[in-house]
C-alpha cells in the first residue's frame, strides 16, 4: 500500500542523507521525496512516499525516528490528509492541438504558464493520481516534451499538526 | 581544545594512530599527562580496543584516527560496535575545511562512510563548536540503545594559535533525541500477568542485559519465578552460566535444551535480544505455541522480526525492576506444577545431548577440550575475548560465564581480528585480571602486529590459539553444504607462531597433547607480566553442534555429524 510519511528534522547539514541513506540501506522503497525549510529556519519538513506493508511501514517510521536529526514523524496516511504534487508539463502545440490541448488543461483546472509558436507548458497541482490522469488524458492529442514533478506534499486534515 | 574535553569527560585511555590532520591534536596530547594515548599498529585495533573497552566496563570507549587511510582503517571497528550496540567516540581527522570536497590528500568524505554505520556523526564546523560536539557524542554514544559516533574534525579547528573560550558543558539536551527512561506500566502489569499463567515460559536474553547493566533484575525475576533462561551469544554471563535455571546459549549453535525449549515455549520473555536470523531460524516456523513479550529499549527492534504480542519499550534494568516488584506483591503465584513437569522436560532434553562431543575419534586434542580447561584453569572468571569462527562457537558454548561483561565477542558482525586488540582493550583496563584472547590460526593473522603494541605498553594477554590449519567454520559448511569441497579454507604455510611471538618479545608455547594442556595452561596464567601465545593443535575435522539445519524451526538441529533431530 502506499504511505505518504511527513518528517520534521533539523535543517542541518547531512539530514536529508541520512534519511535518504536509511532508504536505500534498508532496501525501502521511496516513490517521490520532498525537502524544505519550514516557517521556523531550523526545521525541515520532508515528505516520503513509499509502497509497502503494515510491517515495512511500521519499520520505516520507527528507523526514521531513531535518526538523531528527526523531530517528529507521521504516516499521513493512516488519518485523513490532503496530498498535493505540483506537475510542470511542456507540451508540443501547434495547430489544432493548441485548442485541445487548453482544453483539457481547463477540465484539469490546470494552467498555461509559458506559451512558444510550437509548445506549451502546463502547470498543474493536484493529487498524484490526478497528474497521471491528465498525463493519460493527453492521448494522442500532443507529444509531451519534458515532465517535472515536485513529488508528494503532505498535510492532516481538521486541527492535527506536525511541529515541535 | 580536543584534548580538553576528552579530559573532562573523564577519559583516561584513548586509542589511536597520527597523521597528518591530526598533528596538532597529537602536540596537545604530548603536553600533558591526563589522557594516556595508546600507539596501535593499524587502526582498526584502535577501534576494537576501545569497543572492548565499552563492553568490559559500559562506559564509551575512544579511539583517535587521522582523515583518509586512517579513517578508513576504523571502519571495521565502528560497525563491529555498531552491530553490537557499543558505546563509543571516534575522532576522526578531516584536511583542512577550505580543502573539503577538492579530493585533497587523504581526503575522505568520512560522515558519507560512516553513515550506514554509526548512531550518529558529527563534523566540526566552527572550533569553537568542539567541546560542546564533543559532550553530545559521549551523550549520543552512552543513552538510549548505545552505539558508536563519528567526530570529524577539520585540521584547521585544531590549529593552536587560533584560541576560543572554552567551556564543557554539564549536561547536553537535543530537541530530537529523547532516549525513554522507563516502560509503560499498563504493559508491564500486563506482561507480568502472562508471565504469572505461563505453563511452558522462557527468558530468552541478549546484549541488552549485559550493555544495559540488568544481570542482577534478570537473575532475580527468573529465581523468583523459577523460569529456564537462555542467553544469546551476545547475552553470555547476563544470567549465571553454571547455574541450574540456565539452559545455554540459543540459536544456530544453540544448546539442544536451549533450542527445543524455546519451541515448545507457550510463553517467551525476550530481553534486550532483537530475534536475529542466528537466533530465530526461520521465522514462519519460529516457536508456533509461544506468546511473545518484548523488552527493548530500541522500539524498532520490536517486532521488527517477530511480532510481539505485549511489546514493552524501556531499559532493561528499570523494566524488569518493576516486573519484580510486581511479582513479588501479586497474590497469584507461578504455576508450580506446570513449572515441574515442564523442568521435567527440560532436563530429560539437557540429559539427552548436554553438549557431549567425542574425543575418541581424533589423535588431536578437541578444541572443546581447551575451553572447557580454560573455564577450569580460570574458574569461570576471566575476561575471555574471542575471534570469530568455531572457536568462538566453542567458546561460547563450553565456557561458563557467571558474570556479565566477561564475554567480549564481536557477534553482530562477525569481524575476524577483533580478539587481539579487544584482549588489549580489556587488559589495560583492568590489568589486575585474567584476559585470554581465544582465537584460530586464521583470525589472529588479521591483527597480529598488535603484537608490537601489547610489548611497547606491558599488556601480558593469554592468547589460546585453536590451530586446526584451516578456517574451521567455513570449512564446516563446506563440509555440509558443499559435498566437502574446501575451497580456500585451507591455510598453506603457517608461520611457526612461537618463533613469531618471540620475535614480539614475547613467550610462544606449543602444545600438541591432551595431557600436556592443563600444566601449559596454567604455566602461562602464572607467567603474571609476560604475554603467551599458545599454539594449540586441534583436530581439525571438529564441527560445531548442534547445528540448526538450514530454514527449519528452532528444534531442527544437527547434533553430531549423524545425527539430527
Amino acid at each position: 500500500m502506499r504511505h505518504i510519511i511527513s518528517v520534521l528534522m533539523e535543517n542541518e547539514p547531512g539530514a536529508l542523507s541520512r534519511v535518504v541513506g536509511l532508504f536505500s540501506q534498508r532496501n525501502y522503497n521511496i516513490e517521490s521525496l520532498t525537502v524544505a525549510p519550514t516557517e521556523d529556519s531550523t526545521l525541515s519538513r520532508l515528505t516520503v512516499t513509499t509502497i509497502g506493508d503494515d510491517r515495512v511501514v511500521e519499520q520505516i517510521t520507527k528507523q526514521l525516528n531513531k535518526l538523531i536529526d528527526v523531530v517528529k514523524v507521521v504516516d499521513l496516511t493512516e488519518g485523513d490528509h490532503i496530498e498535493r504534487e505540483l506537475m510542470m508539463i511542456k507540451l508540443k502545440a501547434n495547430g489544432q492541438m493548441r485548442a485541445e490541448i487548453k482544453r483539457t488543461c481547463d477540465i484539469f483546472r490546470g494552467q498555461i504558464i509559458d506559451v512558444t509558436p510550437n509548445t506549451y507548458t502546463v502547470q498543474l497541482i493536484g493529487a498524484s493520481d490526478k497528474l497521471d490522469a491528465f498525463i493519460a488524458s493527453l492521448g494522442n492529442t500532443t507529444s509531451i516534451m519534458e515532465v517535472v514533478r515536485s513529488g508528494v506534499s503532505g498535510i492532516a486534515r481538521g486541527e492535527k499538526v506536525l511541529s515541535l | 581544545m580536543v584534548v580538553r574535553a576528552l579530559r573532562d569527560e573523564g577519559v583516561k585511555y584513548i586509542y589511536g594512530y597520527p597523521g597528518g590532520a591530526l598533528l596538532h591534536v597529537y602536540d596537545a596530547l604530548f603536553q600533558q599527562e591526563d589522557v594516556q594515548h595508546i600507539l596501535v599498529r593499524h587502526e582498526q585495533a584502535a577501534t576494537h580496543m576501545a569497543d572492548a573497552y565499552a563492553r568490559a566496563t559500559g562506559k564509551a570507549g575512544v579511539a583517535l584516527v587521522t582523515s583518509g587511510p586512517g579513517a578508513t582503517n576504523a571502519v571495521t571497528g565502528i560497525a563491529t560496535a555498531f552491530t553490537d550496540s557499543i558505546p563509543m567516540v571516534v575522532i576522526t581527522g578531516q584536511v583542512m575545511s577550505h580543502l573539503i570536497g577538492e579530493d585533497a590528500f587523504q581526503e575522505t568524505d568520512m560522515l558519507g562512510i560512516s553513515r550506514p554505520i554509526v548512531k550518529h556523526n558529527f563534523s566540526v564546523q566552527r572550533a569553537e563548536d568542539i567541546p560542546a560536539t564533543i559532550k553530545k557524542a559521549f551523550y549520543i554514544a552512552q543513552s538510549g540503545r548505545p552505539g558508536p559516533v563519528v567526530v570529524d574534525i577539520p585540521k584547521d579547528m585544531t590549529t593552536p594559535t587560533d584560541r576560543f573560550p572554552y567551556e564543557y558543558p554539564k549536561s547536553v539536551k537535543l530537541r530530537s533525541y529523547n532516549p525513554i527512561s522507563r516502560g509503560h506500566s499498563g504493559q508491564i502489569r500486563k506482561a507480568v500477568d502472562m508471565l504469572l499463567q505461563a505453563r511452558r515460559p522462557v527468558i530468552y536474553s541478549g546484549g541488552g542485559i549485559v550493555i544495559g547493566d540488568a544481570s542482577a533484575e534478570l537473575t532475580e525475576l527468573a529465581q523468583l519465578l523459577n523460569f529456564p533462561v537462555t542467553n544469546t551469544l551476545m547475552g553470555l554471563g547476563g544470567y549465571p552460566g553454571t547455574d541450574r535455571q540456565f539452559v545455554g546459549m540459543l540459536g544456530m549453535h544453540g544448546s539442544y535444551e536451549a533450542n527445543m525449549a524455546m519451541h515448545h515455549a507457550d510463553l517467551i520473555l525476550a530481553v534486550g535480544a532483537r530475534f536475529d536470523d542466528r537466533v530465530t531460524n526461520a521465522t514462519d516456523k519460529f516457536c508456533p505455541t509461544a506468546r511473545i513479550i518484548h523488552i527493548d529499549i530500541d522500539p524498532a527492534s520490536i517486532s521488527k522480526t517477530i511480532r510481539a504480542d505485549v511489546p514493552i519499550v524501556g531499559p532493561s534494568k528499570v523494566v524488569l525492576e518493576e516486573m519484580v516488584g510486581l511479582v513479588k506483591e501479586s497474590s497469584k503465584k507461578p504455576d508450580a506444577q506446570a513449572l515441574d513437569s515442564w523442568w521435567k522436560q527440560i532436563d530429560e532434553w539437557r540429559g539427552r545431548h548436554g553438549g557431549h562431543y567425542r574425543t575418541d575419534d581424533s589423535e588431536l586434542m578437541k578444541p572443546q577440550q581447551v575451553i572447557e580447561m580454560l573455564s577450569k584453569v580460570t574458574n569461570g572468571d576471566a575476561y575471555v575475548c574471542s575471534d570469530v569462527g568455531q572457536h568462538q562457537m566453542f567458546a561460547a558454548q563450553y565456557y561458563k560465564f557467571n558474570k556479565p561483561n566477561r564475554w567480549i565477542n564481536s557477534g553482530g558482525l562477525g569481524t575476524m581480528g577483533f580478539g587481539l586488540p579487544a584482549a588489549m582493550g580489556v587488559k589495560m583496563n583492568f590489568p589486575d585480571a585474567d584476559v585470554a584472547c581465544v582465537t584460530g590460526e586464521g583470525s589472529i593473522q588479521m591483527n597480529i602486529q598488535e603484537l608490537s603494541t601489547c610489548k611497547q605498553y606491558d599488556l601480558p594477554v593469554k592468547i589460546l590459539c585453536l590451530n586446526n590449519q584451516s578456517l574451521g567454520m567455513v570449512r564446516q559448511w563446506q563440509d555440509m553444504n558443499y559435498e566437502s569441497r574446501h575451497s580456500q579454507s585451507y591455510m598453506k604455510s603457517l608461520p611457526d607462531f612461537v618463533k613469531l611471538v618471540e620475535a614480539y618479545g614475547h613467550v610462544g608455547m606449543k602444545v600438541d597433547k591432551y595431557a600436556d594442556l592443563e600444566g601449559a595452561m596454567r604455566e602461562a596464567f602464572a607467567l603474571k607480566d609476560r604475554l603467551v601465545f599458545m599454539d594449540i593443535a586441534v583436530d581439525p575435522f571438529e564441527h560445531v553442534y548442534p547445528m540448526q539445519v538450514p530454514r527449519g524451526s528452532m528444534r531442527d538441529m544437527w547434533l553430531s555429524k549423524t545425527e539430527r533431530t
